[in-house]
């Protein structure tokens, strides 16, 4: 049978034209206006080379703490995550009562807008009227009724739980279903030689959830490295710009008009995926990752 | 372990579980009845329940932050951009796992970078100035079917191959065209994976917030979340009127999910643990 009669090509030249046309040119654009002094205020586009790179690599500005931010977001946020929701799914999968009415809650966050979940805990950690300083104070606790979103000790470890709030839940159902593909007599073997929980976790559970593990991380780390919304809706970068990350840092270039350096952040921010995006595409593709 | 240390540690394992999803739950809750209090009342922001139940807060709120218009935009851009997304992306992965020449096996890996890669907001609006679509309906509609392609494409393209090939080949011998082939005989067996992909499509486009940031400034044409967040800035002190349209803005997404929760659960975990 004639095989591009059957299949045609143009099957995917809609898919792949709006992909290309919304997706990646603009990216590639993009790397070209890094390298000009794009801005709202004149007409004239004029190439400046590397005076956008060198404007965010150098010292004096703060462009350096916003990518070192992203990072630091990244890591801290998954561990955050990953480890709690581990544990979660482990208690989860424990036959306790009302196991599917548990999982179900804690998953209900995840479906939730960023945006709404920002305002939700904006209220709630509002340093005069939330839920959260009314409660330390009711209880005689008001040492620990604290400006949650402003104050500079607590901006950071505030946007944490806000984000683990939201997320834990959907690590953990990604957790659940490894656990379901892990063998029972692995444990009964285990219980056998009087194995406890400890060594069952480090020998059986944690080196079959490798896959679950593995995506956890990638949907983490690309998360992280992208993250927007929850940091405009809670701080938007603030107290000063202690809690800017690149995307939150791009809007503020873009709202001043200050396009050229917008999309130098940016290209850094592409280059910097588009490099590790090749390697777990690869990884993704390989079978062994299904369950 | 004892039979009564194994009893203890059972109580105190549904304890931890009920306490994490009493976590979860509380702030719902507090939004929820607060937007049914008084001014006065929901400034204490308590789980009292309210003295009487102000349901013309919601009346209140879809007036004055302009909800009607916002809801019907979230609406259309949600609806339009998952159908046409769907049809796009069951094409594209029809051909391209039926037919792995070195060609569509390197596109297909193309379009799952999309998964990963960020978009260069500000250069994407370039674009969009140049082909007229900014600050257009059709121009948001557009972009959200494409931001929608790569993943769609992944979901969809796993579940081909449990499409038996026979079918095709049958449908071929009896004159059908390819277009005629796919959308009668192929299509309406990949339904399981098309509603996931629908249902996710769906929530992350209401969702969204970013994207209309930046490519919608008419007031006209802003998404809910759009709406909610100018509303918190402007009526900071109304906390009822806020939580309303708070509760108003999950309603659609939580009723989704309440109807498709198994396709929605085992969607986001399939997507996440599918090679």
């Amino acid at each position: 049978m004639n095989q591009d009669k059957m299949y045609p090509q143009y099957f995917t030249f809609m898919a792949l034209g709006l992909y290309i046309l919304l997706f990646i040119i603009p990216s590639f654009i993009g790397i070209y206006y890094s390298f000009t002094n794009w801005n709202r205020y004149s007409s004239e586009i004029r190439f400046t080379g590397l005076e956008n790179y060198k404007a965010i690599f150098s010292s004096s500005g703060n462009y350096l703490s916003y990518i070192y931010n992203t990072f630091k977001f990244t890591v801290i946020s998954n561990i955050v995550k990953i480890i709690p929701a581990l544990f979660l799914a482990i208690l989860l999968s424990e036959n306790l009562k009302g196991e599917n009415m548990h999982r179900a809650i804690l998953f209900f966050p995840a479906i939730l807008s960023y945006l709404v979940i920002g305002l939700i805990f904006r209220s709630i950690l509002h340093p005069q009227m939330g839920l959260v300083n009314n409660v330390f104070r009711s209880l005689g606790l008001d040492f620990m009724a604290k400006s949650w979103l402003a104050d500079p000790k607590w901006v950071w470890p505030s946007i944490y739980m806000v984000d683990a709030w939201r997320g834990v839940g959907y690590v953990m159902t990604i957790f659940i279903a490894g656990l379901h593909s892990i063998p029972k007599y692995y444990y009964e073997a285990a219980d056998i030689d009087g194995a406890g929980f400890l060594p069952k976790l480090t020998y059986i559970t944690i080196p079959m959830l490798k896959p679950a593990i593995t995506i956890n991380l990638v949907f983490g780390i690309t998360y992280g490295l992208r993250v927007f919304d929850i940091i405009f809706v809670l701080t938007n970068g603030g107290p000063g710009r202690m809690t800017e990350v690149i995307n939150t840092a791009v809007f503020k270039e873009f709202a001043l008009g200050t396009y050229g350096v917008g999309t130098a952040l940016s290209t850094i921010l592409f280059m910097f995926m588009g490099f590790i995006s090749i390697v777990l595409v690869r990884l993704m593709n390989r079978r062994e990752i299904g369950l | 372990m004892t039979i009564n240390q194994k009893v203890i540690s059972r109580i105190i394992k549904q304890l931890i579980a009920c306490i994490l999803s009493g976590i979860v739950l509380v702030p719902f809750l507090v939004i929820i009845v607060n937007s049914l209090k008084t001014e006065s009342e929901a400034a204490l922001m308590d789980l009292s329940l309210p003295k009487s139940f102000r349901w013309e807060n919601y009346s209140t709120a879809i007036e004055r932050g302009k909800l009607v218009t916002s809801f019907f935009n979230s609406s259309l851009y949600s609806v339009t951009a998952t159908i046409i997304s769907i049809l796009v992306n069951s094409m594209a992965a029809f051909v391209l796992s039926r037919r792995r020449t070195r060609l569509n096996q390197f596109l297909y890996l193309f379009i799952l970078l999309g998964i990963m890669l960020p978009i260069n907001y500000i250069a994407l609006i370039r674009v969009m100035q140049v082909l007229h679509l900014l600050n257009t309906r059709t121009g948001i509609i557009l972009l959200y079917t494409a931001i929608n392609i790569p993943f769609g494409t992944f979901i969809l393209y796993g579940f081909v191959e449990t499409v038996p090939r026979e079918l095709d080949e049958a449908g071929l011998i009896d004159g059908a065209s390819p277009l005629e082939l796919f959308f009668k005989i192929v299509f309406p067996l990949l339904k399981p994976a098309v509603v996931t992909v629908a249902l996710l499509s769906f929530m992350g486009i209401w969702n969204d917030f970013m994207l209309p940031l930046y490519v919608l400034n008419r007031t006209s044409h802003w998404p809910m979340t759009l709406a909610v967040y100018n509303f918190f800035g402007q009526y900071q002190s109304e906390w009822n009127l806020i939580f309303a349209d708070i509760v108003l803005t999950c309603l659609p997404v939580f009723i989704v999910y309440l109807l498709g929760q198994k396709w929605i659960v085992s969607g986001m975990v399939a997507g996440a643990i599918k090679g």
